[in-house]
């Protein structure tokens, strides 16, 4: 009789998780779980500071790939893993200060402001 | 093939962007999403494997299991205005995949419906989902196949029973300057709904 996969273990691959993310967090809360969307804008936090030797390999690689400013969509992309798993790596990593979330925190809607800032850039293409 | 080292050949956002809008491309089955995507988007189309569950689909009905499936996703991206990347998602129309498409909706500016006028009653199918499920602006996009019976835009509505307001646009979705008209007629449309005004 299978069980439910514990939370943060969208696939079968990742089932070391939490312990990879009590390596990053040392234990503290993930504020940042749920938070992000596959259109959410992430850089890597540029200040010198190692990645913990436990740390994963996908945690380098996603590090790596963001070095620049990437969504979590293009990442999950470039990584060739599903975007439901590097939603909880890269939460794991902003919560632990290593990534940063770069795009202003996802309204229910975008407002008209926004609306008619996009629509005025497309008019300029 | 599971690659995890340094992805070579990420096209990194300018740093003056600081946020990001999306819209949905929805459509039947080879109907020219992708081709859409393609053509407005600043870097290659990118392709994600997002696992879905599935009721029942394929599933041996005695155990009344849902099923995890995976499905491609491919997206696009475009920088307007300097500072705000938009990101274009496509997604299958089929309907074991709609949760896909209901659960990136959130957030989301609209969605550009497109439709074949030889198969419009997939459109059809689609439309009602997004509206059961969704509250999104809406566009629907007549991609112009070569040999597809044309329509009066005016007959496309009428038999898809369109909401008034909803803009109806068509073209070769191959070009450019087509798959931008298609975008500003949907944000355009997100802004009137939103209470603002559009120079005609
Ligand atoms: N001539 C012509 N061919 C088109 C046009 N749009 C798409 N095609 C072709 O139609 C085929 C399907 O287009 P796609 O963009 O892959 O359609 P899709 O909706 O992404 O398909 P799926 O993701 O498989 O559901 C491709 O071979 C395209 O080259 C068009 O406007 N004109
Ligand atoms: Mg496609």
């Amino acid at each position: 009789m299978p069980t439910d996969p514990p939370l943060g273990t969208p696939t079968d691959t990742y089932r070391d998780h939490p312990v990879r993310s009590y390596v990053l967090t040392g234990g503290r809360a993930h504020p940042t779980r749920n938070t992000l969307r596959p259109e959410t804008l992430l850089c890597a936090v540029d200040d010198g500071r190692e990645l913990p030797v436990a740390a994963g390999r996908h945690e380098r690689a996603l590090l790596e790939t963001c070095r620049g400013t990437l969504s979590l969509a293009e990442l999950a992309a470039y990584l060739r893993l599903p975007t439901s798993l590097v939603a909880v790596l890269a939460s794991d990593l902003v919560d632990a200060g290593y990534l940063a979330i770069r795009s202003h925190a996802a309204r229910d809607t975008p407002g008209l402001d926004l609306l008619e800032e996009v629509l005025d850039g497309l008019h300029r293409f | 093939m599971g690659s995890t080292g340094s992805e070579p050949g990420a096209v990194h956002l300018a740093p003056t962007v600081e946020r990001s809008v999306k819209v949905l491309v929805v459509g039947a089955y080879g109907v020219g999403k992708t081709t859409l995507i393609g053509a407005v988007s600043e870097i290659p189309v990118l392709s994600t494997e997002e696992t879905v569950t599935t009721a029942s689909v394929g599933v041996d009905p005695r155990r009344g299991e849902k099923s995890t499936t995976t499905v491609a996703m491919d997206f696009g991206r475009v920088t307007v205005g300097g500072s705000t990347a938009l990101y274009l998602f496509g997604t299958p129309g089929q309907k074991r995949f709609w949760d896909l498409w209901v659960g990136l909706a959130d957030g989301a500016v609209g969605a550009l419906v497109v439709v074949d006028t030889r198969r419009l009653e997939d459109g059809f199918e689609v439309l009602d989902q997004l509206e059961e499920h969704t509250h999104l602006p809406v566009a629907v996009v007549v991609n112009e196949f070569p040999g597809a019976p044309r329509h009066e835009l005016e007959a496309v509505r009428t038999a898809l029973d369109l909401p008034p307001g909803t803009p109806v646009v068509s073209g070769d979705l191959r070009g450019r300057r087509q798959a931008v008209e298609a975008l500003k007629a949907l944000v355009a449309h997100a802004v009137r709904r939103a209470g603002g005004s559009v120079a005609a």
